[in-house]
């Protein structure tokens, strides 16, 4: 039987710094989509009770480090860390995209400058908190942005764009230090 | 042009694609005559002013939206979940 070689999504990519910005590849995490069949209110009791999460509002995440729930569109969300329980899927369809996902964190001063090279919406603090979550297009891919501290985002993009994605961010990083002289 | 998604707010019209009239949503039913399904499949208005879209919210939430737009002045009057749009027209049927 043929060995096959685990790889994450951006091995042999990153990390990559440029005057004090850093693109570094997240620990891989289980990364589950939760699609729920009837509103979210019953998913969001059964979430609540299994993991200790909350229901994330439009554009914004529950939990902290280790167990996340990212809103992904209506009635929708990514669960991050916990191997959800399997009584969730009576309320939603539910999918494990742990290897699906090129998950990378951005953090540096001038990491905000750097994605508003890429991405056409505000993600300034005031207007894109810590825990605020946008769907959006990075350049030309759909991703998905969350702010983790004040200088610092995660970015999830489809695995078979990661070196577009990493070459996207990267030129943006050496613009933004180019630029400051 | 800026399109204002009900979950995630004004965007760029990037994020969004364009199908087509928003009268896409409002389908014959199966028995109707072949003139009403001439009309739902291949007669469309084109307006100098007001007018009704489907847009998808492709790089975003993946919503379909109904955008009321005026063609002539390109201002947005309104922008509601095509969901909402047909799950109304349904109730008013009734």
């Amino acid at each position: 039987m043929a060995e096959l070689i685990a790889k994450t999504p951006c091995a042999g990519l990153l990390p990559v710094r440029h005057g004090g910005l850093s693109l570094t590849e997240c620990a891989p995490t289980a990364i589950h989509h939760l699609a729920a069949y009837r509103g979210a209110a019953q998913l969001g009791v059964a979430l609540e009770k299994a993991h200790g999460l909350g229901w994330p509002a439009p554009g914004r995440s529950t939990g902290a480090a280790s167990a996340r729930a990212l809103w992904f569109g209506p009635d929708q969300a990514l669960l991050l860390g916990p191997m959800p329980v399997a009584a969730l899927a009576r309320h939603c369809a539910l999918t494990d995209q742990s290897d699906g996902w090129a998950h990378v964190c951005l953090s540096g001063p001038g990491a905000e400058e750097v994605l508003a090279r890429l991405v056409p919406v505000d993600l300034r603090a005031g207007a894109f908190p810590e825990g605020a979550v946008a769907r959006t297009a990075l350049f030309h891919m759909s991703a998905l942005i969350t702010r983790t501290g004040a200088e610092s985002f995660e970015i999830f993009a489809f695995r078979s764009m990661a070196r577009t994605l990493v070459h996207d961010v990267s030129e943006a990083m050496k613009s933004v230090v180019a630029q400051r002289g | 042009m800026r399109i204002t998604c009900p979950y995630c707010g004004t965007r760029d019209l990037r994020e969004f694609s364009y199908r087509g009239a928003a009268s896409d949503l409002e389908r014959p039913d199966a028995e109707a005559p072949p003139e009403e399904w001439h009309a739902y499949l291949h007669l469309r208005d084109n307006p100098a002013g007001v007018t009704r879209d489907l847009w998808y919210h492709e790089m975003g939430c993946a919503s379909w939206l109904v955008v009321t737009r005026n063609t002539v002045t390109h201002e947005i009057l309104a922008c509601d979940l095509a969901r909402d749009v047909a799950l109304k027209a349904r109730e008013a049927k009734r």
